[in-house]
């Protein structure tokens, strides 16, 4: 439990993740060579290249070499994040993505504090009122929540809150002629990520609903509640200070693996809200063919959902004492 | 004045606890009546599922959602009865006038809270009292109830604790606002049978220095015999017999209280005491007719089977619930 202890706990989850890292650099270097035809077009992606960068490329990669040691020349690009260069966009592949990932960041960390807070009240809530009508109205609205599809939803929002009401601006992260800092900048940002953000929400906010509403219902049975009732404390202390932090060490777990989820869900919303993120650039890598920036952004996805495992980890382990580091 | 000093402490008269069930609704308590005296011990005997605990939950309120209190219910407790009371006067009751210590102490604790603070919300929810005051009556509540290195443990998670030192965590709790009574529902069931010994002992002490009312719920007949006054029979959520401890192990009137004594003193006391009473105890949604015990009943008659007894008066404050008794047998 002391901070040293905990310190070699999170540096050893992070040296287990090793392995795993490994295997995704792996079977992403095996997915260039089992393309069909010549790797380097797979890594000059559909460009028009000069024979001289080919031939560059050829010498750089080790391509006339054998398989094995061409495998060891990628995992040292890789753990060098060298992911190689993109001809569309005329940049390296790490740079590209470090520069689209404040914007997904930005909008990911909005919709998971957002929705995570939000659904943690409704579940909270409805668990205390089981089964009364406001229980079962917003049980309903969190089933349909759960079930749309955050493509349609978009557009939905889009349609009727940009386009129809004009409250919104429809797509971007800025408007064009804005100031370059200050609060005027803040404001406009927010302005532009209200919609997205809430499209990026609601199927994270329904999981959360759901969940919190079960498990606080359930741990509000156990026994240790029925000792802090005997106490003679209120039904709203023991739900505050007894069953939610009980009922929340799930909800933390799927909290943190809803990481991959909602990075999978950002090409969708950051598409439809054109928000310039990693999310837009796998959809614009897909239809370009560009592969060196779609096999940078599968290495660098898995890298951010494993970390997020990490983390997962080690705030369970900060947050449930019967967590043994060992 | 006078009377306040005499009156009993508790006065438990017609306690009916109704269960619902998705198919039936059912009195798994009836019309149990209980008089615990200042001071006093008292005892709630009687085989697994009987009703014992429903009905120290209804004592203090705490039943879950699928159980309520009935008519003719009424707990006085100092005069006040506490089954028509608020539930704001209720909770106020709870943990300062009637304390309750419950069987597994694991899973009555929080797992993610402290045990200093789970001892020091007891205190803080009845006292006006800043933080550093209520953590130094939580230490010294831990000393009374004999932990060594009371600071030390005040920082532990319950899982690091032994089953004895949690139950007495539980029993800090419970006495640390000094209640007139402790509901205690088998304290030991859950513990090594060394132990067992060092948690009664504790509780009679305690008991004694406080000059709190009990009420002991529990299988075991050899802790009846040794730690409390008077004895409460229940059999399929009634009570068959009461009487004081003497009385009943020299006298049994009930055909139940006897099997109960038999085969309590012909197996090792801290082993299953019940297992050698031949037959199986009612399904409390479809109680049988007549006497309730009249299926198991070694020397029940024709009668037994169609009429529900009343209390017959033995004198010196020992009835039973029996036919035979009333016929003089
Ligand atoms: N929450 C509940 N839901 C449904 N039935 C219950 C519930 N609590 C108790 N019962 C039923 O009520 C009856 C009495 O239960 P109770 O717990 O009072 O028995 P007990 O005498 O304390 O038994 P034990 O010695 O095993 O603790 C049992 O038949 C039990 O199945
Ligand atoms: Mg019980």
């Amino acid at each position: 439990m002391t901070g040293t202890r905990l310190l070699l706990y999170a540096l050893r989850r992070l040296l287990q993740a090793v392995p795993m890292i490994v295997i995704i650099l792996i079977v992403n270097f095996f997915l260039i060579h089992s393309a069909p035809g010549d790797p380097v077009d797979v890594l000059t992606g559909s460009m028009e290249t000069s024979e001289e960068y080919i031939a560059e490329l050829r010498a750089e990669f080790g391509l006339d070499k054998p398989l094995v040691q061409q495998l060891g020349i990628y995992l040292w690009k890789a753990a060098h994040f060298d992911l190689g260069y993109s001809m569309r966009y005329r940049q390296d592949v790490t740079g590209l993505i470090l520069s689209r990932l404040p914007a997904t960041l930005l909008l990911m960390g909005t919709a998971l504090v957002f929705s995570s807070f939000l659904g943690i009240m409704l579940g909270v809530f409805a668990a205390r009122r089981p089964y009364s009508l406001s229980d079962n109205a917003v049980t309903f609205i969190a089933l349909a929540g759960y079930s749309m599809p955050v493509f349609w939803l978009g557009q939905i929002l889009l349609l009727i809150f940009a386009v129809q009401l004009q409250w919104f601006p429809v797509q971007g992260m800025f408007s064009l002629r804005v100031p370059s800092h200050g609060w005027a900048r803040f404001a406009d940002l927010m302005h532009h990520l209200a919609l997205p953000a809430i499209t990026y929400s609601v199927y994270h906010l329904t999981l959360i609903y759901r969940l919190t509403r079960v498990k606080m219902q359930e741990t509000l049975t156990l026994d240790f509640c029925t000792t802090a009732r005997a106490k003679g404390l209120s039904e709203a202390s023991v739900v505050r200070r007894h069953a939610l932090p009980n009922a929340m060490l799930p909800v933390v777990t799927v909290i943190g693996l809803n990481f991959g989820f909602m990075l999978a869900g950002s090409v969708l919303t950051e598409t439809v809200f054109a928000w310039p993120g990693t999310g837009r650039l796998l959809y614009e890598a897909i239809n370009a063919r560009d592969y060196p920036v779609l096999l940078g952004l599968f290495t660098f996805l898995s890298l951010m959902v494993i970390l997020a495992n990490v983390l997962t980890d080690i705030i369970y382990a900060l947050i449930d004492p019967r967590v043994t580091y060992s | 004045m006078t009377d306040h000093a005499t009156a009993p402490l508790l006065c438990v008269r017609g306690l009916t606890t109704t269960l619902r069930t998705d198919t039936s609704e059912f009195d798994a308590v009836s019309d149990v009546s209980i008089t615990i005296g200042r001071g006093e011990a008292v005892a709630l005997v009687g085989e697994s599922g009987c009703g014992k605990s429903l009905t120290a939950l209804s004592l203090m309120r705490l039943l879950p959602s699928v159980a309520r209190l009935s008519p003719p219910t009424s707990v006085t407790f100092d005069g006040v009865d506490l089954a028509t009371q608020d539930d704001a006067e209720m909770r106020k009751a709870r943990g300062r006038k009637m304390a309750m210590i419950f069987q597994d102490p694991l899973t009555f604790l929080n797992p993610v809270m402290r045990i200093g603070d789970q001892v020091t919300e007891a205190i803080r929810v009845h006292n006006v009292l800043t933080k550093a005051e209520a953590s130094q009556l939580a230490l010294e509540s831990l000393e009374r109830v004999r932990i060594t290195a009371p600071a030390q443990v005040m920082r532990y998670y319950p899982h690091q604790l032994s089953g004895g030192m949690r139950q007495r965590i539980l029993i800090a709790m419970a006495i640390s606002c000094k209640p007139e009574l402790l509901i205690a529902d088998e304290p030991t069931t859950a513990l090594d049978v060394t132990i067992q010994a060092q948690i009664m002992d504790l509780l009679a002490d305690l008991r004694r220095e406080l000059g709190s009312s009990m009420l002991l719920i529990t299988h075991d007949m050899g802790l009846v015999a040794e730690y409390v006054d008077r004895v409460y029979v229940m059999y399929a959520g009634e009570i068959v017999e009461e009487a004081s401890v003497f009385d009943l192990f020299a006298a049994p009137k009930h055909p139940y209280t006897q099997a109960l004594l038999k085969s309590s003193l012909s197996v090792d006391r801290r082993t299953e005491v019940f297992e050698t009473i031949a037959g199986v105890p009612p399904n409390l949604a479809n109680a049988p007719k007549g006497c309730r015990f009249h299926p198991r009943c070694p020397v029940a008659i024709e009668r037994c089977a169609r009429e529900h007894p009343g209390f017959t008066d033995m004198g010196n404050a020992q009835r039973a619930r029996c036919l035979l008794l009333e016929e003089g047998a």
